[in-house]
């Protein structure tokens, strides 16, 4: 069981929709991380794109929320074979479907793009699926 | 200039996914779990971002244009929800259901380098290489 944490939802929810927002007014770009990511690893050697620097600061944004205790989990309870699975399909899918929840889910839908927002009701509704599935089928 | 910005946008959008919590697997399964002890914060993770992008863009980006600091708007051509849209995303939802994490939140955690979540990296650049690869055809 984890709680109901509404206020820092909230707050990190308009962060995240913030830096997304500022990416398009100042550069022009969606900041979409499995595109992002998938731009930057299919790029041998690496150049130092912009994509570098946003994965960049991706890595290192969290160091700045834990001096006001909310920090990244030292435990994950997950199994290795959900580890390598979950790993794979979320990168095979999500760059075959172009885009993951922060280009569909947050840009595409925040501007009324109509893929997007098929995208997204697709992967809520299989993902709800096979929690349903794992939890309350199988009983994992 | 555009790199710094980049940078800034990339660790705010880090800060934002761990003030929100979003990079614990646990909550965003018990966010997909409706049918158990269902967890909501995350439904207002992502309607908070998605409510503050719509306003910047319909108030803001609509009318302009170009970005301030580049020339163009690069926005995806292609307005066909086709099959691969679907079944793309319909994989991408099954992973996200089977492991809670999705791919910010998985580079957002690096830092705490717990060796699951680097394998869950090297599987993931696996299947974008290989999606890549097959899209291509």
């Amino acid at each position: 069981m984890t709680e109901f944490t509404p206020y820092s939802a909230l707050i990190g929810g308009i962060l995240i929709g913030l830096a997304a927002l500022s990416l398009m007014l100042l550069t022009g770009k969606i900041a979409g991380i499995s595109g992002i990511f998938s731009q930057l690893i299919s790029q041998l050697p690496i150049k130092l794109s912009w994509h570098v620097y946003f994965i960049l600061g991706l890595i290192i944004g969290p160091v700045f929320a834990s001096p006001l205790g909310f920090t990244l989990p030292q435990t994950i309870d997950l199994s290795w074979t959900a580890i390598i699975i979950g790993g794979f399909l979320v990168g095979f899918g999500s760059r075959y479907g172009s885009g993951c929840t922060s280009g569909h889910g947050i840009c595409g839908i925040g501007r009324f793009s109509k893929r997007s927002i098929a995208a997204t009701v697709t992967f809520m509704t299989s993902a709800i699926v096979t929690v349903f599935i794992i939890r309350h089928v199988i009983g994992a | 200039m555009n790199n710094l910005i980049a940078l800034i946008c990339g660790l705010v959008f880090g800060f934002g996914l761990t003030i929100a919590q979003m990079v614990n697997p646990n909550k965003v399964l018990n966010f997909l779990d409706l049918f158990g002890y269902w967890d909501a914060s995350l439904a207002v993770v992502m309607g908070g971002g998605v409510i503050t992008y719509i306003i910047g863009y319909q108030l803001f980006i609509t009318k302009m244009k170009k970005p301030l600091l580049a020339e163009i708007f690069n926005l995806p051509t292609n307005a066909v929800i086709d099959k691969k849209l679907i079944i793309g995303s319909t994989i991408f939802g099954i992973g996200w259901g089977i492991a809670g994490i999705c791919p910010g939140p998985a580079i957002a955690n690096i830092t705490a380098a717990n060796e699951k979540i680097l394998v869950f990296i090297l599987l993931m650049v696996v299947g974008m290489l290989l999606a890549q690869k097959i899209k291509k055809r």
